[in-house]
This record gives structure tokens, sequence and C-alpha cells, in this order.
């Protein structure tokens, strides 16, 4: 039977493994290759590292950490962030990750999802979304360049419309951030993430929200998600990954051994 | 022992190739990436490894003039993903009607069919290898393999391992020389370097 899989995300800022709370203020959590050694062994089932100033920054982004990853983790790891085009993905790719994730710049270009599915194949091609639940018109709105905060807009596009675009375009797997969740460890947003994935037909991995053990249970048994992925409860210790693992498996969920 | 083997990598110009090639590396074992058809067929172990789509995979082996040395290997081969699929008859991942493959095991590759279940099937899951598998000694039957796929080969007399999403399909092949799984050992923790291990052993 196909796993549930829990993700630790690494968000990476000059080589280093750092986490803000509502993408703000970020603090140094970390080395990337040992922290990236130590979540595989713990269980982790896949990695994210999300380089998170670079699509803000415009610059070009030293990523020769992702071969010293790749040197010694044996579970899929994929790195998002500053990945603008078909040729960046590809040093990417051939520097041993597995799957690149795009998020502003799809956002800019939406054609860049085609045009990577159409060169590497749907399996590496992962689209992040910062959705945003705006309570004054009651609706999930997209944001871009979310790694920046004076930079941080309001696209155009209901979160609901884009899922479906980037699946028409070639994506392989939708990761949906809930950015008024993120970093307050209050729970998934489970209400958005069960209506995103009425409308999912590629692997959905949920972000944004977890602070306890049961959030893991209710995100996997009430919005049927793929994957849920975390940063600061990992990256804290306050909830230990085999720990985590061993709870799901007694709620009767599939998680891996 | 191993040490002094020659293991290649068949530079079948996929993503997935240093990926494999440290998989290799941490076992202690060196390993040299090659399209050239001598460095291949005096090898004593070939890795075909490949990712992407069946009919890209094909045209850079056929570009690389690569089809008839891969055909003629005697030493033992394993296909990875994309390079198990590329070892059957024919793959319906194409442009055309179907994309021809390699033929060094009977066997056809079909979009899964698997209901509600979403695609690609990515992720984690139990694999059932055949009694005695070789290439599964010393790992439990039902361990978890990493896979991402959209298509795949049916059971057949050649399935060395079964899989199981929404359909049940070869999760490795096997013909004489021929081996081959659908799931990424490279990225399959502990047991994905105990098949390679075993693999590299045969």
């Amino acid at each position: 039977m196909l796993a549930r899989r829990i993700i630790p995300c690494l968000d990476v800022k000059d080589g280093k493994v750092v986490k803000g709370v509502k993408f703000r203020n970020h603090e140094i959590i970390g080395d990337i290759v040992p922290l990236a050694q130590q979540y595989a062994e713990q269980g982790a089932d896949e990695l994210v590292f999300y380089d998170i100033t670079a699509s803000s920054d415009q610059r070009v982004v030293d990523k020769s950490w992702v071969t010293r990853i790749a040197q010694v983790i044996d579970i899929p790891f994929c790195v998002a962030g500053g990945i603008k085009t078909v040729a960046d993905a590809g040093k990417i790719l051939e520097m041993g990750a597995d799957k690149i994730s795009v998020n502003s710049p799809a956002l800019a270009d939406p054609e860049l999802i085609t045009r990577l599915h159409d060169t590497y194949g749907q399996q590496c091609v992962v689209v992040g979304i910062d959705s945003f639940f705006n309570a004054e018109t009651g609706k999930y709105q997209v944001h871009q360049y979310t790694g920046d905060e004076s930079r941080t807009q309001v696209t155009a596009w209901e979160t609901a419309d884009w899922v479906k675009e980037v699946q028409k375009r070639g994506a392989g797997e939708i990761v949906l951030n809930c950015m008024n969740q993120d970093g307050v460890r209050k729970g998934y947003d489970i209400a958005q993430l069960k209506a995103i994935r009425a409308n999912c037909t590629v692997p959905l991995i949920a972000s944004g929200g977890a602070g306890e053990k049961v959030h893991f249970t209710d995100v996997f048994q009430q919005a049927d998600v793929d994957g849920a992925l975390a940063a600061s409860v990992f990256h804290k210790g306050i909830i230990p990954i085999p720990e985590l693992k061993a709870y799901l498996r007694e709620q009767d969920i599939a998680i891996r051994d | 022992m191993t040490k002094a083997q020659q293991i290649v990598i068949v530079n079948t110009g996929c993503a997935n190739i240093s990926s494999v090639k440290f998989a290799v590396e941490r076992l202690g074992v060196n390993v040299t990436v090659s399209d050239d058809t001598q460095v291949i067929q005096t090898a004593d172990k070939v890795f075909l490894p490949g990712v992407g789509s069946a009919n890209a995979a094909m045209a850079s082996i056929k570009q690389k003039q690569l089809v008839s040395c891969v055909q003629k290997l005697t030493q033992p081969v394993l296909g990875i993903c994309l390079g198990m699929q590329l070892m059957v008859e024919a793959s319906e991942e194409s442009l055309t009607e179907s994309t021809e493959c390699l033929g060094l095991i009977p066997g056809q590759v079909k979009r899964m069919q698997v209901g509600d279940l979403r695609l690609p099937h990515m992720g984690w899951n139990t694999v059932t290898p055949v009694a005695d598998a070789p290439l599964f000694k010393g790992i439990d039957a039902n361990s978890y393999f990493y896979f991402v796929h959209s298509f795949a080969v049916g059971i057949s007399d050649f399935t060395m391992a079964s899989c199981q999403y929404g359909m049940d399909f070869s999760a490795a092949l096997h013909k004489d020389n021929f081996f081959g799984v659908q799931f990424h050992p490279e990225r399959s923790s502990d047991v994905g370097s105990q098949l390679l291990k075993n693999f590299i052993e045969l």
C-alpha cells in the first residue's frame, strides 16, 4: 500500500537552514547536510530544500550543496527556490535532486511548467503554491514572492483555478502552503486542502500549520493528502519523526516502517 | 572483492545518473558513467538508469548508437525506473502510436489504470518479490521502496516482484542476465542499498 509521506522542509538561506514565523524573522537552525542526513536516518520519507531568498533576490544562488546532499542522502529530495528556466532546473537535477519545485517564476510565466514537463518529465515537476485566505473577500488567493515581505504580492489567481492550471500544464505534484497557518502550529488548513484535493488528480502535499501529532492524522484522514510537510516542529524537536510515524501507524494510516 | 569489478552506468542522457552513481559509491564501489560501447561491453555489471519519457530516452540511446551494444550484453544489467521500461518490447509512452524499446524482456509498458487514485504513482509502496529472487536477498517481503511513475509493465512470467497501486504491476523484472526495477533503489533507503549490493554481488 502506498504510504503517506512525512516531509521535513528545510528553508535554506546562504547555505544554512533557517526558519521564520509567517515568512519573517529568519533564524539559523543549522548546516544543511548534517540536518538532511539526520532526518533521513530518523525516517523522513522525503526532504524539501527551499532556498527562500532565491526568487526574490534576483541573484544567482550557489547551489553546490545540492550535490553534497545527493552524495549522502538515500531518500528522495526536492529543491525549490530560484528555478526560473529549464536550464536552471536541469542543473539541479544533474546535481542529483529528484524533483524541482517552482513557485513565483511559474506565476510569472506559466509556460515554464509546460517546458519543464516536456524536457524532464512530469515526475520531477513540483509546483509550490502560497495560498492566503482573505477573510474580507472570503477567497483563497495565490501570493507571489513570499520569500521577501517587501516584494510579496497578491496575484490575480484564485488558488483553485491556479491548481487546475498547473495540472493542465504538466505539474507532477502540488505543494499547497496555506499561509495563514504557516509557522503558528495550530493545525493544517483542512477546509482548504479538502477543497483543493477534490480538484487535484496529482499528488498533493499539505504545508503550513503542523504543531502536534494529531494535526498529521487530521490532514491525512480528513483532507486525504499524499504527504504532509512541516519545518519547525521537526527542527525544534517538538515532534520527533520516529514517534510521529509510530503514532500515525496506530491510527491505521499507511506509513513506511 | 567487489572493488575490483568494473561497474558501468550507461549514460542514457537522463537526469538521475548522478543519484545512481552516488548510491553505488556509498557502497564503497567505484563506478564509471559512460556511453562508450567498449567500456560498456567490458564491464562486469551494467546499470541502465532513466527518468523522463520513453520516447526521449530511446531517441537518446539511438542517437548514441547504443541499442545493439546493450542488446548484446551478457553480464548482469540492471535497468532502473524508465531504464527498466526500456528493457521490454514497447512503450505506450510515445509521441506516436508506441515507442519501440530494447526488447530484452518480453512485455509492454502501458499507462497505469488506477481509477480514482492519483498519478503519478509517487511515494513509498510495498513490494512483494517472488520466492528466491536474487536481487531481494536479505530484504523482507513487503518492504517499502520509492516509486515515481505513471506507466508500468503488467504482471508476467518475468515478474520478479510485484506492487499494487490501483492495479497489480511489475515492481521488478528478470530474464536471463537482464534485471529491471520500476522503483528507485538509489532513493529507497536501506532496502534500496541492499538491492544494489545484491546486484553488484551477483
